[in-house]
């Protein structure tokens, strides 16, 4: 082992006086070790976690009881685009906050998808938002405003794919917010109408 | 016309080499192991576009079963020590000193007080089956009540080690009602920072956020 055999044949043959001391070798069969070596490597590869969790940090907007009506943060209402995540992974949006009762929002299906779906609306959204800031209409402060309203039957998955989305498009201000029972009841009509 | 003979040639290889090749993966492997903890549940997060590695020490963990159930963890055997003695004396739970030992050596819990003593009192394999079964740490939104025992792990925990980050580490099929739960007795105890953990997965191109992580490149 570790050695090739390569004296039978070829090598100059001694004088006939000359005794030869049996010699040994000095190499080790390595074959155990290596085997040895191979099985620790695959039960550490198995145990092993090479990649630390990756965890997303998410700040809820500061609540306190004792912050006045005045001093809170206003949002204008064309800034905003109102989620709603409902059931199997379905996405309900519209513009605004939906609190005018005379004028209830059009509210509009879609879901995570590269293509078409919820981000094309962001994107549109934030789109939206810088042009009328040029045109005047918002001030330079304003910035696109997504708030966020899980439903009850909504999973953890959604939640975390919305909140990507507005990491994905760099979308500063956003809150994760109560339903409300006006909203349930847009995606009860929005189903009915949509024959979901 | 003499006959060519060829040197008969061994059939063994030199095994040096791969033995060197060997164990220096063994090395790379066994510096760069941190071994997992054992997790009580089977966890499957969701994915995002995050990088934020998770921290070294001082986490507090809230794991979230697809089931809804709570499971509460820290690290650091002394601080966990330190707070199972605060729980013990807060909740009269009367543990003796192993089960003490049997909480800080221990991983997540997801017992309610009352079952506590009993859930640290049993072997480990009796504790597996516990975990199968059990309700998990009972919440709720509100977090001054009594039945919020998540809130009174929570407080006992920054009590006993303030710089703790808050982590959740839930399953993607967890319905959202749980996880309302969590964040509101949180933010019950003026916390508003939190992490969630989550897997990798790559930027979109053509997106703000891949713009951003390219630089001005994409100029």
């Amino acid at each position: 082992m570790a050695e090739m055999d390569t004296s039978s044949g070829g090598g100059h043959k001694k004088g006939p006086g000359v005794k030869k001391g049996k010699k040994l070798s000095t190499r080790v069969d390595l074959t155990p070790m290596v085997d040895l070596g191979f099985l620790l490597i695959t039960f550490f590869m198995f145990t092993t976690t090479l990649s630390k969790p990756k965890t997303m940090q998410i700040n809820m907007p500061y609540k306190d009881e004792q912050i006045k009506e005045e001093e809170q943060t206003k949002i204008k209402a064309s800034t905003v685009i109102s989620v709603l995540l409902s059931k199997n992974h379905r996405i309900y949006y519209y513009e605004g906050i939906g609190d005018d009762a005379t004028k209830p929002p059009e509210v509009k299906v879609t879901y995570f998808k590269p293509k078409d779906g919820i981000r094309d609306v962001l994107i549109n959204k934030k789109k939206m938002v810088e042009d009328l800031k040029r045109s005047g209409a918002l001030g330079a402060k304003d910035q696109a405003t997504i708030i966020i309203k899980p439903d009850v039957t909504s999973t953890y998955e959604d939640l975390v794919n919305i909140l990507d989305e507005m990491s994905i498009n760099d979308i500063r201000v956003y809150a994760i917010v109560d339903i409300t029972d006006v909203d349930k009841e847009f995606i009860t009509a929005t189903e009915q109408a949509n024959g979901l | 016309m003499p006959k060519v003979k060829m040197p008969r040639k061994g059939t063994t290889v030199d095994m040096t080499a791969m033995c060197d090749v060997a164990f220096l993966l063994l090395t790379f492997f066994m510096l760069a192991t941190k071994f997992k903890p054992e997790e009580p549940v089977m966890v499957t997060t969701p994915n995002s576009i995050s990088e934020i590695p998770l921290p070294d020490k001082d986490i507090m963990m809230i794991t979230i079963d697809p089931a809804g159930r709570l499971f509460f963890s820290i690290d650091n055997q002394l601080v966990r020590k330190d707070l199972i003695t605060a729980v013990n004396d807060e909740k009269k739970l009367g543990l003796s000193q192993q089960e003490i030992n049997a909480f800080a050596l221990g991983a997540s819990v997801g017992a309610p007080f009352n079952q506590l003593k009993s859930y640290l009192a049993a072997d480990p394999e009796q504790q597996k089956n516990y975990d199968k079964t059990t309700t998990g740490i009972p919440t709720d939104t509100t977090v001054s009540s009594d039945k919020n025992e998540l809130g009174a792990w929570i407080r006992l925990a920054r009590n006993t080690n303030p710089q703790l980050r808050i982590t959740i580490k839930a399953d993607g099929k967890a319905a959202y009602p749980e996880i309302k739960k969590v964040i509101k007795t949180l933010e019950g105890w003026k916390i508003f920072k939190f992490n969630l953990i989550t897997g990798l997965k790559a930027v979109p191109p053509g997106t703000a956020a891949f713009d951003i992580k390219n630089g001005g490149g994409a100029q």
